[in-house]
């Protein structure tokens, strides 16, 4: 029975999800705070190179700077070599699991979806790693953003039955 | 080396250290990349309204909620200890044209002439931070993940799906940019 439970859990969890944490370890709670760590690194990172800028998100789209786009490249090559790494001689994590690195199938969720997060995108400069790191710079009216981001999600939960997939 | 670090930092700095997220994630959590799932995690958290796509245990992500919580940390270090003392640089012609619609400020990274508490009574002003804001949460969780889950985390697993996410992102983001922009600042 706690078997089933599980699963359906899992189901759950991974509709429409590509980061889902799918470890059977059982860590005590304050191992979370290694994840508040990585996410302050990852926030000063996201500031300090501007890619929270409204500016600079407009600059990418109308074409008159490079910065965005070598940002974003040269973490997807970095990203690229790190997983081919990983993948050819089967590096376990610190605690000994394999490497959890399934592939999410393609649905017209990507598409229909992603046009919409793209209009999003350049209206609020700020997709939603940004979202956070903006509030954190002091400008607190992006917490509607963020709240208005939240009530998209659960706008989109609401109706998910009856949208294309 | 200190002065380094309060400057600005250049693309082939930013974009190696957001890449090796990656594998940082992976071999001590054997976590994903991935930030758009923390607005869904919020939703399961707060207003489930037993809505099934909300029905889970996300105590189980928990880690998503501290790691964004950082990010919040991360932007306030970012302009206290480590400020840069100059207004970001702005491409001429971007200015030139925003200039055009009552937008000069541009000392933060986020232009107050647009995104301010009295611009939320204002079309141009919602169209911006609430309807943007809501297309965000929606595209999101409808693609499946953002530009953390799919462009950087999904391409680097050489998902297909993923590189068409990444497409389309930037598809709608040129399409708003060039053709219902500079209308929408027209508003008032």
């Amino acid at each position: 029975m706690q078997s089933i439970e599980t699963n359906t859990d899992l189901e759950v969890r991974s509709l429409d999800s590509i980061c889902i944490n799918t470890s059977e370890l059982v860590h005590p709670w304050w191992y979370n705070f290694k994840y508040l760590l990585y996410g302050t690194l990852f926030g000063i990172i996201l500031t300090k190179s501007e890619v929270i800028s409204w500016f600079r998100i407009q600059e990418m789209f109308r074409l008159e700077s490079f910065h965005m786009y070598g940002v974003i490249g040269s973490a997807i090559l970095v990203g690229v070599i790190s997983v081919f790494i990983i993948k050819r001689f089967d590096i376990k994590t610190i605690y000994g699991e394999k490497v959890d690195l399934h592939s999410t199938p393609f649905n017209k969720g990507q598409v229909i979806g992603g046009l919409c997060f793209g209009f999003g995108w350049a209206l609020t400069g700020a997709c939603p790693g940004p979202l956070f790191a903006q509030i954190g710079t002091g400008a607190t009216v992006t917490i509607i953003t963020l709240l208005s981001a939240i009530s998209g999600t659960w706008v989109y939960g609401l109706v998910r039955e009856k949208l294309p997939h | 080396m200190l002065s380094f670090l309060h400057q600005p930092w250049p693309w082939y700095v930013a974009g190696p250290l957001i890449g090796l997220m990656v594998p940082i994630l992976l071999l001590t959590g054997n976590k994903r990349l991935g930030i758009s799932s923390s607005l869904r995690h919020i939703c399961a958290a707060c207003l489930p309204a037993k809505i099934p796509f909300f029905q889970y245990n996300w105590r189980k992500e928990i880690w998503n909620l501290f790691f964004v919580s950082g990010i919040i940390l991360g932007g306030c270090i970012a302009v206290t200890l480590l400020a840069s003392p100059e207004p970001i640089i702005v491409n001429e012609k971007l200015l030139t044209s925003l200039a055009a619609n009552g937008i000069t400020d541009h000392s933060t990274l986020i232009p107050v002439d647009i995104f301010n508490w009295s611009a939320l009574l204002s079309v141009r002003g919602v169209l911006f931070m609430v309807f943007g804001g809501f297309l965000v949460g929606f595209g999101t969780r409808y693609a499946g993940g953002c530009t953390s889950g799919h462009s950087i985390m999904g391409i680097s697993n050489l998902q297909w799906s993923s590189l068409v996410a990444t497409c389309c992102f930037m598809t709608g983001g040129f399409i708003m940019t060039n053709c219902l922009i500079p209308f929408i600042l027209k508003l008032s």
